[in-house]
């Protein structure tokens, strides 16, 4: 095993799922839904 | 799109358009940045005289992880398309003119003459003001009106020194209260102070009323006495300090910041951080000051040089500490890999000029609180709300497409194209580059993203779960 993938937000899956309500850097930003 | 790094002893692959994080061994890393300019053939040919004298490396070993990698291509989670492009304007367009944030210029004035300071020593190249009680309620009534179906709605009180209007804050934020009932909405807080009127009184209302607090700070008293002085040219480091500490001990050492600035003075800004964490502060920021290359404070060449060295010391140093059970946080690596922002904020950036404006003493709207007393930015006022409205759709239009040097970049969906405000003052428009920002922007990404390989190695041996 040479390659471990970590668990990371799919941003391609978050595409479907924009609701704004996260506070106002970018990088550092929880999703708070 | 894929980056690759090594830091620290490990070996990093991003995959910039799924967000996916590969922490690979030294084979692997070859393999992968091999793969999608070389054939099958030239790969394991490479490989094999590369590692000629390793026994685990055979032709049936690379065969099988150039299937794991092609593997991790069909899933999407390397070398993935970046098919965003079309969505980039969503949110902004999605959200129509909602604001949900608004950062209150409550006093125009300050009672330090730091010469650094991008707000001109609190008067932002204007005269010294305090905004009235009519004024912020006004700015809060906007806000509410304007704030459609958000539920949480942000107010920053700032100044020059916010403290030096603290009656006025006081009156507003209890006139938000009585208005979150009947409007169904959560205001939340946050005040910077630079510590100097810091009193009991202030330290009880600030602990219950902000969800955060940041304390201006620049670590060491040498340092920071050097440009944060009063008008007396009196440091200030030995009047704030015992104040900043008995605020963050009565708030439980939690919500709030340490927020330093360092220049020319001190690139070797980490020894400030660590004296402002022995002083007993967990949660710190210290960020590089903006200034034009002839002001003496400014970071040279070498300097960023010297930074970017320094941050590598510091996402170390916190491995460390982190495993002595003494963390400390650092506001840039504070990365949450599997809780972050979805793909539409990433596009579209921070919302400077559109969902959050900054509000002058006299009720004038600006795009955020690094554009006021620049009256071509200015956007209208809290009575007859933005009504420059070409201004408004520019920044709407600014995310991380609208400039051609993004494009490119794997570091593009962590930083949305970077900070307006900064690229205006670097370049002379929104849609510039400040280069040495995005420099050390990417330094600290591969920073947090290290730490996270290493705190996801450390728990996976723990046999817990991060």
């Amino acid at each position: 095993d040479r390659i471990k993938t970590l668990e990371t937000r799919d941003l391609c899956e978050s595409a479907k799922k924009g609701c704004g309500e996260c506070q106002t850097g970018v990088a550092n930003q929880k999703c708070e839904n | 799109m894929i980056h690759q790094f090594q830091l620290n002893g490990y070996n990093i692959v991003m995959d910039t358009c799924s967000g996916a994080v590969h922490v690979v061994d030294e084979v692997a890393y070859d393999a992968i940045g091999m793969f999608e300019k070389c054939s099958e053939d030239e790969i394991v040919g490479a490989l094999l005289q590369k590692y000629h004298d390793r026994a685990d490396v055979t032709r049936e070993d690379l065969l099988a992880l150039l299937s794991d990698i092609q593997a991790l291509k069909d899933q999407g989670k390397l070398f993935s398309e970046d098919d965003y492009e079309e969505m980039a304007g969503a949110l902004k367009e999605r959200s129509g003119n909602i604001v949900k944030a608004l950062c209150l210029h409550v006093a125009h004035t300050c009672n330090l003459n730091c010469s650094y300071c991008f707000a001109s020593q609190g008067k932002y190249h204007g005269e010294r003001a305090l905004m009235s009680f009519e004024v912020g309620k006004q700015a809060l009534d906007f806000l509410i009106a304007n704030s459609g179906s958000r539920r949480n709605l942000e107010v920053d009180f700032f100044g020059g020194e916010p403290l030096m209007n603290f009656d006025v804050v006081k009156r507003l934020v209890a006139y938000a209260r009585e208005r979150e009932k009947e409007c169904r909405k959560h205001f939340r807080f946050t005040l910077t102070t630079n510590g100097m009127l810091i009193d009991d009184d202030v330290i009880d209302f600030v602990n219950r009323e902000c969800d955060n607090v940041v304390l201006s700070l620049d670590g060491r008293k040498e340092i920071h006495d050097r440009l944060r002085v009063d008008y007396l040219g009196r440091g200030s480091y030995d009047v704030i300090v015992p104040k900043f500490k008995r605020l963050v001990e009565k708030r439980g050492g939690t919500r709030y910041y340490m927020r330093g600035t360092f220049t020319h003075a001190n690139p070797d800004f980490t020894r400030d951080l660590f004296h402002m964490a022995d002083l007993g502060f967990t949660e710190l920021s210290m960020e590089p000051v903006v200034a034009a290359m002839d002001d003496p404070a400014a970071l040279t060449k070498e300097d960023i040089e010297i930074v970017k060295g320094e941050y590598e010391k510091l996402a170390a140093e916190m491995l460390r500490r982190r495993r002595e059970g003494r963390p400390i946080t650092f506001y840039h690596y504070m990365l949450d890999l599997k809780a972050g922002p979805c793909i539409y904020k990433r596009l579209s950036g921070c919302g400077s000029g559109t969902e959050y404006m900054a509000v002058t003493p006299w009720g004038d709207l600006y795009p955020c609180h690094q554009f006021v007393g620049e009256e071509k930015w200015r956007m209208g006022d809290v009575w007859q709300g933005v009504t420059n409205t070409a201004l408004r759709e520019e920044f709407r239009a600014c995310n991380v497409y609208a400039r051609e040097e993004c494009r490119d970049c794997w570091a593009r969906l962590y930083c949305s194209g970077g900070c307006a405000a900064n690229a205006m003052h670097a370049t002379g428009s929104i849609r510039g580059v400040y280069k040495s920002g995005c420099e050390l922007f990417k330094k600290r990404i591969e920073c947090a993203v290290m730490m996270q390989a290493a705190i996801a190695e450390e728990t996976d041996a723990e046999g817990n779960t991060p």
